[in-house]
């Protein structure tokens, strides 16, 4: 039995009640593999890329892939709170844009000190949330459609503060770009830690355990004294905060805040949510899901590209396989 | 597939044998559901089926509908033993279903929906002018007066019901099957409904009738299957005195079935003064003491779910005030309620009171999850703890704590429901309709259960429509109608009758349907 609906990213759970922690991790690795599809797919396409390109299993293209996957695995992470609580977010990737053109005006036009211009550019993408959770639970907007909204706001407003061009990123800022001694970067680091806040909130906080309700049984959760609304206004607010922190790794990476960077990014947000076993129903999904997920993704285009595969012919490939993985996934849990 | 519309029906020997059902049987998991079950139904007839809640109506209709196939015996129509696998099959032989919940398609016009799937076509195209056309005949031949082209989600609960007779006749159904089509409509829509029906009956339909009021069989009925425990018990002529169709249903004395054993009452801990809100329910007062059982009885759209769900928070009231232990609960706020000690045991269980597909510990500790929370971290080993043993003094049959609510039986789960708000030590417990759906094991479990609460002080609030259970388990019996309290009647004077009388009492400034 699929034990990740309320009950989540901790791979190694344990039916019976001896408890969440150690008692369950020795047969790790099997476990985890059959509580996680998606852990399959990844191993597989690893295991493939291996035997089909030799540049694949180094040390420098894996943290590559890893550099590669950081800006969607944090926009991703964001985007699994509002997915497990039943909603979806289309506006992380213009959140992300907007919140680092933020940090980059205020710190070099406006001359804010760096981490006031940081704490800025996170308060930006929460406040975007705020403004679409609050249209979701008071205004009763589809979350679809007010975040939607947002996704164009949110560009728009990036264009409008930077006047349609890049503007430099403060140097103190971007060394979240480079590497820690010369060989790990610091995106990677960034998404790992990201990785774990998320796998906390979700299955330890309140509000983490609430999504988790409120996804599962909006009415009976607001019974049970949930306050859903409220809730929902901390999972937007979320979703835009890691969308800021996301959009400030990009920027870093890229040197400059450009407002039309991480343009369709969601979708692959949503993407790596989905692969990791997420449902767009609500009530399911994990942290260490959308980690391979989004690992999936990058794994695939790295890959792709270091088997010479057209950029075009990528776009299908990757079409196919979220679809296959999903697909695979359900299978799996109608025959538990 | 066309299917023909025969205005007339077909004509074949008046009471000639539709449909017979010899020694079925249905086991679910956990339950016999029904068991050596013989039912017949003759042409031109209305056939009544009686029993209580879980006494297997549902499993038998279903069996004719296609959604569960028997486990042992046979269903013959028109003398051939058939298969019924599916909604289709049941289609095909000419028997419809209406249940209680309608299958319309809101956003769609009643011709539509009438003609769903089988849209009569012209050049690949919908034709509207012919389906608008048909429609209007059959509803004609229904005797509800409707346009065909009005949307469904226009109409109020009496159409939508003819909408599905016309659907049913439009499929050249021979066999009706209606499920407590009564429990919603008011006394002028039963006699328009009852009308409907004698007309198919001429026409040849033979109708299988359920229904929860005695006075409606001799009024409408050909014959009575009592069905108990899964059994039918007997088969009797319509005109059966009521008293004696109660005891063939119930089938032991309400004493036996409702172990009710009270201390007697003490402090008040819920009063409720002069609750109000328009259009739903007007000047609702009432007290629960501690040790007590007080019964909400009344007809459906009573009010009664209403002004459950606002005296808890669940919903908004005009005026009026809810107390708990002297206290005051502020309006349309579930967190004060529950922190005040009230607890809510909600009508749709599977809607309203679970996450069905998560962990029954998790379920169990919903209510708990903000108590357990210190510095934004949840305990939740603690949790897990306490919900472990709660299911065991609730004797909740499962695999484990990690079983999904979902796959345990109806009163399984109402023990998770119930065992949620013992967990957040709520005193004072609102069960509303806590047996629906749940076999009669369970349902006595349920009862039980009432009697620890009340017995260790809580005090319990418990609507219901199975009439017996109201009697049986209550200390006193508020009765509701037309959205105001009609009477209260203490244990000793609550009988059928009595609630009855004042259920059906029209109340001076009564709201409009």
């Amino acid at each position: 039995m699929a034990t990740d609906t309320l009950d989540s990213a901790g791979p190694a759970k344990v039916p019976g009640p001896s408890g969440d922690k150690g008692a369950g991790r020795a047969p790790g690795a099997l476990r985890l593999l059959r509580d996680n599809g998606a852990l399959g797919a990844l191993v597989i396409l690893v295991v493939a890329l291996s035997l089909l390109s030799g540049d694949f299993l180094t040390t420098q293209n894996l943290l590559n892939v890893g550099v590669q996957a950081a800006v969607t695995a944090i926009l991703a992470f964001g985007v699994t709170f509002v997915i497990v609580s039943a909603g979806i977010d289309l506006s992380v990737g213009s959140v992300a844009a907007l919140s680092a053109t933020v940090l980059a005006w205020t710190a070099t036009d406006a001359g804010l000190p760096v981490w006031l211009s940081v704490v800025l550019a996170v308060g930006t993408g929460i406040a975007c949330g705020l403004v679409s959770g609050a249209l979701v639970s008071y205004g009763r907007l589809p979350s679809f459609v007010a975040t939607l909204a947002m996704l164009s706001v949110g560009r728009g407003l990036a264009l409008v503060i930077s006047q349609g061009s890049p503007i430099a990123f403060p140097e103190s800022v971007s060394v979240l770009g480079d590497t820690v001694g010369g060989w790990l970067p610091v995106p990677v680091l960034v998404m790992a830690a990201m990785a774990v806040v998320t796998a906390v909130i979700l299955n330890r906080t309140f509000s983490g355990r609430a999504m988790y309700a409120i996804g599962g049984n909006e009415e009976a959760a607001r019974l049970s004294g949930i306050r859903v609304k409220r809730q929902k206004l901390v999972v937007y607010a979320l979703s835009g905060g890691f969308a800021a922190v996301a959009g400030i790794v990009l920027a870093s990476r890229l040197v400059s805040a450009q407002p039309q960077a991480a343009a369709g990014y969601e979708l692959d947000a949503i993407a790596a949510v989905v692969i990791g076993g997420a449902s767009l129903s609500g009530g399911v999904g994990k942290a260490s899901g959308t980690l391979i997920g989004a690992l999936i993704l990058a794994v695939l285009r790295n890959g792709l590209n270091l088997l010479s595969v057209s950029a075009f012919w990528q776009q299908v490939v990757i079409g196919v396989v979220i679809a296959l993985a999903v697909l695979q996934d359900t299978l799996r849990r109608r025959t538990a | 597939m066309k299917t023909p519309v025969t205005p007339d029906g077909r004509r074949a020997p008046a009471g000639g044998e539709l449909l017979r059902m010899e020694g079925v049987r249905k086991v679910f998991p956990g339950t016999v559901a029904l068991d050596r079950v013989d039912f017949d139904l003759r042409r031109g007839e209305v056939h009544v089926l009686l029993g209580e809640n879980g006494a297997g109506k549902s499993t038998l209709i279903k069996m004719l509908s296609g959604a569960h196939r028997p486990d042992a015996g046979r269903i013959l129509v028109d003398g051939e033993p058939v298969r019924i696998g599916s909604a289709q099959d049941a289609e095909r032989l000419g028997i419809a279903t209406i249940y209680q919940e309608f299958n319309l398609v809101p956003g769609l016009s009643v011709a539509e929906n009438i003609f769903l799937g089988r849209q009569p076509r012209r050049f690949g195209l919908v034709d509207r002018r012919r389906m608008n056309a048909d429609a209007a005949a059959l509803l004609q031949r229904v005797g509800v007066d409707v346009d065909p082209r009005t949307p469904v989600a226009e109409l109020g609960i009496a159409r939508l019901q003819m909408v599905e007779i016309a659907k049913a006749l439009s499929l050249d159904a021979r066999v009706l099957i209606m499920d407590e089509p009564t429990a919603v409509l008011t006394t002028g829509e039963v006699d328009k409904l009852f009308r409907i029906v004698r007309r198919l009956r001429e026409d040849g339909v033979g109708v299988v009738f359920i229904t929860h009021h005695l006075e409606e069989i001799a009024a409408l009925g050909d014959r009575v299957t009592v069905l108990r425990d899964g059994r039918s018990v007997a088969e009797v002529p319509a005109g059966t005195d009521q008293d004696e169709l109660v005891r063939l249903m119930v089938g032991r004395s309400i004493e036996q079935q409702f172990p009710r054993e009270r201390a007697g009452a003490g402090e008040p801990l819920l009063r409720v003064t002069g609750l109000t809100r328009r259009g739903h329910f007007d000047d609702v007062s009432f007290e629960v003491r501690a040790g007590e059982v007080v019964g909400l009885a009344g007809l459906v759209g009573a009010g009664r779910t209403e002004v459950a769900r606002a005296v808890f928070g669940a919903d908004p009231y005009d005026s009026g005030t809810v107390e708990v232990l002297g206290r005051r609960l502020p309006r349309h706020d579930v967190g004060a309620a529950l922190d005040a000690g009230l607890g809510l045991v909600p009508e749709d269980r599977k809607g309203q009171g679970l996450v069905l597909d998560a962990p029954v510990h998790e379920n169990l500790g919903l209510v708990t999850l903000r108590r357990a929370t210190r510095a934004g971290l949840v305990d939740r080993a603690g949790q897990r703890r306490a919900a472990g043993l709660m299911a065991e003094q609730l004797r909740v049959r499962m695999a484990g704590p990690d079983q999904h609510v979902r796959t345990l039986s109806g009163g399984n789960q109402q023990k998770v429901v119930i065992g949620k708000w013992l967990l957040a030590d709520a005193r004072v417990l609102i069960l509303d309709e806590p047996t629906r759906g749940i076999d009669v094991g369970a349902k006595v479990e349920i009862y039980q259960l009432v009697n620890r609460l009340t017995a260790s002080g809580h005090a319990v609030l418990m609507i219901s429509s199975d009439l017996p259970e109201v009697l049986g388990m209550s200390d006193r019996v508020l009765v509701m109608s037309q959205g105001r309290i009609a009477g209260e009647l203490p244990h000793r004077e609550a009988t059928q009758d009595a609630v009855m009388a004042l259920a059906v009492k029209e109340t001076e400034g009564s709201r409009g349907h």
